[in-house]
């Protein structure tokens, strides 16, 4: 039910391509700025600093390679759960160029040094605005997609999608007011603590509405498909999904816990993300209960492995993320290698998996081919797997250590060591993230090229194909 | 029923998302910044200082230094005074980071003397050996001010035409060690809180010649980078011929002289080690 139906797949090829050309830019600058926290002379002032590029490094891997599949998979599963095409093609063309023009863009004037310094929301205003027109064009195509859909119920999925498409929409216009000076420089529209403040709002939520509900998405879609079951509970996942979108907007503050904005405001980020843990469990238990019965899938598709590792990778971020947003533990590790450890669980382990799997999956329906290589498939999850556990286990190891060292006092109560101190006992951790990074960027090395021969080299595919 | 009606649903979700935003996000603009918060001594920007900070941002130091000390043991002890709000009034944006790859720099105005900062900035690791800091050598540039009145317009920060004028012939770094000079220091917590030592100071150290290579070691970590390794000075002044009692030696390092730019160790050392320092001082001078 590809081609012959009408969909709109080519623009989804683009899409796909574009997204994995970013995630490995976002790859390849995260591996090179881990060697310049460990040998500091791999600085290459102005344009090469460690300051100027891991802002790069985050954007290119939330962005370009995040939101670059998630507009793929956004119009691959829209299209199927309404039973028609995009809506316009035409514009979704128009949305591809924009997406690659922006990331483009980006890379090029934070290189440069143009940066409102704000996390993942650096963009200068000229950027920011061509970002806006670039969300209102996609959300436009799928929104009318769904109204004009020929399928009366509305999936999961599509739940998800629209949230994210309001969220995204909502958060990005609030954060980016800025006060312009040039068309290269601009100030915060807010001061001091309320900035802090819009800006945790903010970053948090990005973690909710780019790094939670689109995988989700495309999780609740491809899971079935991969499996040939339907999901376990649909009413579990309508349960989480509002309470889900209700409970994520009040916890932004646990970024600022014991910094000068109001204690009542730190209160009820840190209660709410506790309770988070409900929602997001409840996902990671309808993918584990729709698995009752297909376990053995674990050993024979391929695709079941990315995706059941990627929803328990979820299921350990939002139980690491809740503990991490209490005072006392945050009073801890804030601040270290800990959360570094953390953020590149959820995002190499959980985003990056589903992603995986759903490339696997679509690339050959929409090319007409066969996946190039199955035991290539199998080596790209171990590496990936083994690469991103290297990294988050020995930031979690470096974070500890560094918070012990930097609490540790004298008889007398004063400090036992000098910042530096601690500072230098990172060094073999850092010496070993790389390394866990360079594993990653081979396993990814492999993914594409698997990908690259599917689509060129691939066998034709039977023409009548399982739905 | 909604999952019938995408509109109804997409307001629905909307009004499901703007409940936690309104509450923890738009109300709390009433509290945040509230005049009763003002700290009258915190000041605005000077056109150098603002070029200093947008420096700052432009070459991300808020990827690696934070800038809020959290009223927390293990932060007032290193960095000294907590955070309030009311200092960070000015600030458009906020710089409190998130990941302290290098040390916090809420409190680093008026630690160190200006040249401390130069030749910091020029060459992190001549000052601190094991430091993972990119250099920045490359700021020793002539400052564009083509914008800073701009900059100061917009952001409704008095200037008189003499601040404007006095930016003639500043570089880069002279705009950056402005700032850094600024940040945190417009309150006076390092005369208030400055330890005040009391009582009769008697080293218990004196003549004890076996805590003589501790005293050399925590020299070399914490002084030589303004002394020297060989006392001979350099930011700081020359140690050898140190011909103060061993009382005024302690009270200096353990304190800090605010004005001369003397960081205070009697945080980050305490009594003893300062007393081993102060050992290790005297000894080189009976040479």
């Amino acid at each position: 039910m590809n081609q012959q139906d009408g969909y709109a797949d080519d623009i989804v090829k683009g899409f796909v391509i574009w997204s994995m050309v970013w995630g490995l830019v976002a790859v390849l600058l995260g591996v090179f700025i881990s060697f310049q926290i460990a040998f500091p002379q791999l600085n290459f002032p102005p344009y090469l600093t460690y300051g100027r590029l891991r802002p790069i490094h985050t954007n290119a891997g939330i962005f370009g390679w995040g939101i670059g599949s998630f507009m793929a998979f956004f119009i691959y599963i829209t299209q199927r759960l309404t039973r028609r095409s995009l809506w316009s093609p035409g514009l979704a063309k128009a949305q591809l160029w924009l997406f690659n023009v922006v990331i483009a863009l980006a890379a090029v004037t934070l290189a440069m040094g143009m940066n409102r310094s704000k996390e993942y929301a650096e963009l200068e205003w000229p950027v920011a605005t061509l970002v806006v027109v670039l969300w209102v064009i996609f959300s436009v195509n799928i929104v009318m997609t769904i109204v004009k859909r020929r399928e009366e119920q509305m999936y999961i999925s599509l739940w998800y999608i629209l949230a994210t498409l309001v969220g995204v929409a909502v958060l990005y216009l609030v954060n980016n007011a800025a006060i312009p000076v040039s068309l290269t420089k601009s100030y915060s529209a807010y001061a001091g603590a309320n900035d802090a403040n819009v800006q945790w709002w903010y970053g948090h939520n990005a973690v909710a509405m780019v790094l939670t509900t689109p995988p989700l998405a495309i999780f609740y879609y491809f899971l079935p498909k991969a499996t040939g079951v339907p999901i376990y509970s649909h009413r579990m996942s309508v349960v989480a999904f509002w309470s889900l979108i209700f409970m994520y907007l009040w916890t932004g503050a646990h970024h600022l816990l014991w910094a000068p904005v109001p204690d009542w405001v730190q209160t009820l980020a840190m209660g709410f993300s506790v309770m988070l843990i409900a929602p997001s469990w409840a996902a990671v238990f309808n993918g584990y209960f729709s698995m009752n019965g297909q376990w053995h899938q674990m050993r024979e598709n391929y695709l079941v492995k990315f995706l059941i590792f990627g929803i328990t990778f979820y299921g350990m971020q939002t139980l690491q993320g809740p503990s991490q947003s209490i005072r006392t533990f945050s009073a801890f590790i804030h601040f270290t290698d800990w959360v570094p450890g953390h953020v590149h669980m959820g995002t190499l382990g959980w985003v990056s998996l589903v992603l995986f799997a759903a490339i696997y999956y679509t690339v050959p329906r929409i090319y007409h081919t066969e996946v190039y290589s199955i035991p290539m498939a199998n080596m790209h999850f171990w590496l990936v797997l083994t690469g991103q556990l290297i990294f988050s286990i020995t930031m979690w190891i470096a974070g500890v250590q560094q918070a012990a060292m930097l609490n540790a006092t004298n008889p007398d109560g004063s400090l036992h060591y000098s910042f530096i101190e601690t500072l230098a006992e990172l060094y073999p951790y850092w010496y070993m993230r790389a390394a866990g990074g360079v594993i990653y960027l081979a396993g990814l090395l492999l993914f594409l090229y698997n990908i690259y021969k599917t689509i060129t080299g691939g066998k034709p595919q039977a023409a009548v194909q399982p739905a | 029923m909604i999952e019938k009606k995408p509109i109804i649903f997409l307001l629905l979700a909307t009004a499901t998302i703007l409940v936690g935003t309104i509450i923890t996000m738009v109300l709390p603009f009433r509290w945040i910044n509230d005049p009763k918060l003002a700290i009258a001594s915190v000041k605005p920007y000077t056109p150098l200082q603002l070029e200093g900070r947008d420096i700052y941002i432009r070459e991300g130091c808020n990827n690696c230094h934070t800038q809020t000390v959290r009223p927390l043991l293990s932060d007032t002890e290193r960095y000294g005074e907590y955070s309030k709000s009311g200092e960070f009034v000015y600030d458009q944006p906020f710089l409190w980071g998130s990941r302290r790859n290098g040390p916090d720099l809420a409190r680093i105005g008026g630690k160190y003397p200006d040249a401390w900062h130069v030749k910091h900035m020029k060459d992190p690791r001549a000052m601190v050996p094991r430091s993972n800091m990119p250099s920045y050598a490359f700021l020793d540039r002539p400052l564009d001010t083509s914008l800073t009145e701009k900059k100061m317009k917009a952001l409704k920060f008095p200037y008189t035409q003499a601040d404007i004028d006095a930016l003639k012939g500043k570089t880069e770094l002279d705009a950056m060690v402005a700032y850094m000079q600024k940040v945190g220091n417009d309150i006076p917590w390092r005369k208030a809180g400055k330890a005040e030592v009391v009582g009769e100071l008697k080293n218990p150290f004196q003549d004890n010649l076996s805590v003589l290579p501790e005293g050399q070691k925590l020299y070399a970590e914490h002084c030589a980078q303004c002394h020297g390794i060989e006392l001979k000075g350099e930011v700081g002044p020359d140690l050898r011929d140190m011909d103060k009692p061993d009382s005024k030696v302690f009270a200096t390092i353990y304190s800090g002289i605010t004005e001369g730019g003397m960081p205070a160790f009697g945080d980050t050392l305490g009594k003893e080690r300062t007393w081993k320092v102060v050992t290790y001082l005297k000894s080189v001078h009976r040479k």
